[in-house]
């Protein structure tokens, strides 16, 4: 609630203006010595008028970000439940080791002598990833999950194509599937055909098989599927869809849940990408970076993007460009982005496997589902799931439980926020109504876990017992209430800009 | 295991509750022939000093770009990097949420990107910016695309002078859609007529200044060509730290922005994670990729930020958004926007002059030599220098004398044997006196 406060602040929550309203012209937070004096080489073209950054000095700079990091919620704050996005806890150590000289301060054009080891480094995640996943080949540079779904996707596109193909310009995606799915496989130039779900929250063979035809380029599926479900007719599927000739891309960003208990390379699987952020701890960061290598099958591995890394005799080698015939990268499709990849996130990511091992990993994924299913079962009595269990790393609630209550999935949502914690995903997947994706990651205990159940079931009876309004007010005890978001759309206002000068007041 | 909370009394309980003899059993909707029986061949847990043993070993190996000299550039620039930024991303509340989908309790998140925003608007001298891409190279081949769509035409002509990587990404994310990407020769003196290529077919133009060999342009008259023609401008910037003393895209008429930030906050990193920079005109907002905070209010009236316009998107849009992008490099867009915070307008130019006056020097230096010729008449941090041969060669001796002397051209242009003598050459605020004799003395040895 808005504090009656003269500060507008209240106890430690302090308000923060713009950087910019905190300008004061000469400020700056930088010591910069001044420059030789040189003939100017720049042609005539220096920038005139003001840019118009804020000038502040560091100290103004620190307290600012410090005050506005303090809105935020975090996972090492709280569980952070949110379904899909698996916010497990990120270790310390990843940050220290990407942050080595060697790894962090290496110009990606170096000559090949000079960065022998971010090869090594690059090339043992490589290892790991495709040991993990059983399949024979992987590509670094994809920047995140939906650039891996364009990685893969590209692949499956120019394998066809190679074989002369360029009649299939279909894909088939689940109706479950993130919103990345169709986006991707529309970006490649393919059309979309979506494949409903049957009574088991599972992808219906008989619809994919009654879909599948000459035109067919692959199949997009995400397993374990986002209603936390694990898709039992992953190999039927894929025989399917090999049966016409099409590619199998399975969406890795659940892999956390089956990670060293299942390889998709068992499953018939042609293209995955992992989520390094998910499955493998690298931060959230507020939204970014991630990064997404994609494992590939034999048949899929020619096309893989530039660059590529090669192992001769304990050295390496980048490929950066397409070779000639019979060369390594003679077929790749192309390069995807600047540079090599995500190294900052190779490297935590390798620090991560490296601190769990095989018998850590394995661990991970069963840790994550006991939690999960752990959750779904205490609260079988007061909130409504529309599938049985068991799931997988996530479990998933709908709104039947809310009927008549007046209450949304949306104010279901804001209360936990005035009980501390962040809302699992919400409204996602679409083909659950009122959907709450919850997934409680394997770095919680016990207790923390019980108190989340304790406060999620209350709420519900709460709910049930006729007090809409407490739900509707909510959120009240976080920085901000609940935003106008149609507002924000209505009238876009996305960037400050320096308030009109006042008339000149008579004095 | 350290990051493991729960122990064998925990799961006991936890498996009683659910109801399973095992924890096997819930996984038993995996079919199986894909489940694994035992350990996959991978060496166990270890704790920490072992891994960092490990890790720092193979980090040894590389030669750190500060470690001595380095003049590398060619769109991925070493700058001094303030000690506040590196300590601010570190704080949980920044490294350890995720993208802002609750409003009330990511404020924090939603005010630096609205800031950033700011920012990047103002360096660029658009109306509006996203929250940030992954990388330039693939906010240049988004502008691309986005270009496709607001004009629905089939033809990108991309300026010879474009990161040949950022030409190589725009051909990839464009191989399957309906605008095709032409690119000419290198062009190493900057001189290129694209006015002569526009026609009622193009939808865009796509040029970068300082360019790939480091020449600096004016592309005020071609935006105007460009208008003429009905096709859009595209300027791309690859050193952003440039912006600080040149005229800007907008300034010059451009219709979309896209760059490259690392420049700012950002470390090296081998070439990722960096952040890509997209800003256009707001009369294009609705074709724009990304994500986009807004300002608002909440329920008490008190000012707010928001995600908005996300039916552009696709977990709302699906196959009909205006991009697949769903992560973009959050923490690398808070890096640089507290880099750009600390200089502010005074300390941008600064540095920006700080860049111009080292490359100035560096330059002067290196024309001093036998046989060595700098073949641009303009530059701002970054040139191009024509060696009496193989670059690649010199680059590797050089390793020896302790510089890294540069990016060699033909790394980038494999097939064309004729570049092989150029070289690229980099300067910027950290690069000493002592750093530019050791280079020009090197060199000369070198060449010797």
């Amino acid at each position: 609630m808005k504090p009656d406060t003269t500060s507008g602040n209240r106890g430690l929550d302090l308000e923060e203006p713009l950087l910019f309203e905190l300008s004061r012209p000469g400020r700056t937070g930088v010591d910069l010595p001044e420059a030789a004096k040189v003939a100017s080489h720049l042609g005539g073209l220096d920038r005139e008028g003001s840019i118009g950054l804020a000038g502040v000095s560091e100290p103004e700079v620190i307290r600012h970000f410090v005050r506005i990091s303090r809105n935020n919620y975090s996972i090492d704050a709280n569980l952070y439940p949110l379904g899909s996005c698996t916010m497990k806890h990120n270790p310390r150590l990843n940050e220290k080791m990407a942050r080595l000289p060697g790894f962090g301060d290496v110009h990606p054009l170096q000559p090949e002598s000079t960065v022998q080891g971010a090869l090594e480094l690059i090339h043992t995640l490589g290892h790991w990833l495709k040991t993990l996943t059983g399949m024979p080949a992987v590509a670094m540079p994809p920047a995140a999950g939906a650039h891996g779904e364009l990685c893969g996707m590209m692949a499956i596109r120019a394998a066809h194509e190679a074989k002369g193909d360029t009649k299939r310009t279909r894909v088939l995606i689940p109706e479950s599937a993130h919103g990345t799915n169709p986006a991707t496989a529309a970006q490649c130039g393919f059309t979309v055909d979506p494949i409903p779900g049957n009574d088991r929250g599972r992808v219906d063979l008989a619809a994919v098989r009654a879909k599948l035809g000459p035109d067919v380029a692959g199949i997009m599926l995400t397993n374990p599927n986002t209603l936390g479900l694990f898709e039992n007719d992953v190999i039927q599927v894929a025989e399917a869809i090999h049966s016409v000739g099409g590619y199998f891309y399975a969406d890795g960003a659940n892999f956390n849940a089956i990670v060293g208990k299942a390889r998709p390379g068992d499953m018939g699987v042609d293209a995955i990408h992992i989520n390094l952020h998910k499955t493998f701890s690298t931060p959230h960061g507020g939204g970014g970076p991630g990064s997404g290598p994609v494992a590939f099958s034999k048949a899929l591995a020619p096309y893989a993007p530039l660059p590529m890394i090669l192992e001769d005799g304990g050295r390496f080698h980048l490929i950066e460009h397409r070779g000639d015939k019979g060369e390594p990268g003679e077929k790749s499709f192309g390069r995807m982005r600047t540079y090599n990849g995500q190294m900052g996130m190779f490297v935590r990511a390798l620090s991560y496997m490296m601190s769990h091992g095989s018998d850590g990993l394995r661990q991970v994924a069963e840790d994550a589902v006991l939690s999960a299913n752990y959750i779904m079962a205490s609260c079988k009595d007061d909130l409504t799931s529309p599938y049985p269990g068991p799931c997988m790393h996530e479990a998933l609630f709908d709104d039947r439980f809310l009927e008549g209550t007046g209450v949304t999935t949306l104010d279901f949502a804001k209360a936990m926020i005035d009980e501390g914690y962040h809302p699992m995903t919400v409204y996602f997947p679409l083909v659950v109504h009122g959907a709450m994706l919850t997934e409680p990651t394997e770095t919680e205990s016990k207790e923390s876990v019980d108190r989340f159940i304790h406060v999620l079931r209350t709420l519900a009876r709460r709910a049930k017992s006729g007090d809409a309004q407490f739900f509707k007010n909510a959120p009240r005890y976080s920085p901000r209430r609940r935003v106008d978001e149609t507002a924000a759309a209505r009238n876009p206002i996305l960037r400050w800009t320096p308030p009109a000068p006042k008339a000149q007041a008579a004095e | 295991m350290r990051y493991l909370p729960l122990g064998p009394d925990d799961r006991a309980q936890m498996l009683g509750v659910v109801g399973a003899k095992s924890v096997d059993e819930l996984f038993k909707d995996i079919p199986e022939k894909a489940r694994i029986k035992g350990l996959l061949d991978l060496p166990p847990h270890q704790g920490e000093l072992q891994v960092e043993r490990a890790l720092s070993a193979m980090a040894a190996k590389n030669r750190a770009a500060g470690a001595g000299p380095s003049f590398l550039g060619a769109g991925s620039y070493r700058h001094h990097i303030p000690s506040a930024v590196d300590h601010l991303i570190q704080r949980s509340e920044f490294l350890t949420s995720y993208t802002p989908y609750q409003p009330e309790v990511a404020q924090g998140t939603l005010q630096f990107l609205f800031e950033f925003q700011t920012q990047v608007a103002m360096l660029s001298g658009m109306e509006v910016a996203n929250a940030s891409m992954y990388e330039g190279g693939s906010s240049c081949a988004e502008a691309v695309l986005m270009a496709g769509r607001l004009t629905n035409r089939p033809r990108a002509i991309l300026s010879g002078a474009l990161h040949p990587h950022y030409r190589d990404t725009v051909r990839t994310f464009t191989q399957f859609s309906p605008i095709k990407p032409e690119s000419g020769e290198p062009v190493i003196d900057g001189k290129e007529d694209l006015a002569a290529k526009l026609g009622p077919d193009v939808a865009c133009v796509v040029v970068q200044t300082p360019d790939f060999f480091g020449n600096l342009h004016d592309y005020t008259q071609l935006g105007a060509a460009c208008r003429a023609a009905g096709a859009l401008l595209i300027v791309v910037v690859t050193e952003v730290v440039s912006l600080g003393a040149l005229k800007s895209p907008g300034q010059m008429g451009a219709d979309i922005f896209a760059g490259e930030g690392q420049s700012l906050g950002v470390g090296l990193n081998f070439g990722g994670p960096y952040v890509g920079l997209f800003a256009t005109k707001k009369q294009y907002l609705r074709q724009m990729p990304g994500r986009l905070c807004g300002e608002t209010t909440d329920a008490d009236g008190r000012r707010a930020y928001v995600l908005t316009l996300s039916t552009r998107e696709q977990h709302i849009r699906r196959e009909k958004a205006t991009s697949n992008i769903c992560t973009n490099s959050g923490l690398c867009a808070l890096a640089f926007g507290i880099h750009v915070s600390l200089l502010g307008e005074e300390g941008i130019r600064r540095l920006a002059k700080l860049n111009h006056a080292a490359a100035v020097q560096l330059a002067d230096a290196l024309a001093g030599l036998k046989g060595v010729k700098v073949r641009n008449k303009t530059f701002f941090n970054e040139f191009t220098v024509e060696l009496p041969r193989s670059a690649t060669e010199v680059v590797e001796k050089m390793v020896g004398q302790g510089v890294l002397a540069g990016v060699p051209v033909q790394r980038l242009y494999r097939d064309r044997p004729d570049l092989a003598n150029l070289l690229l050459v980099a300067a910027s605020e950290t690069n000493t006196d002592a750093d530019r004799a050791a280079f020009v003395a090197g060199l000369k040895k070198v060449l010797a």
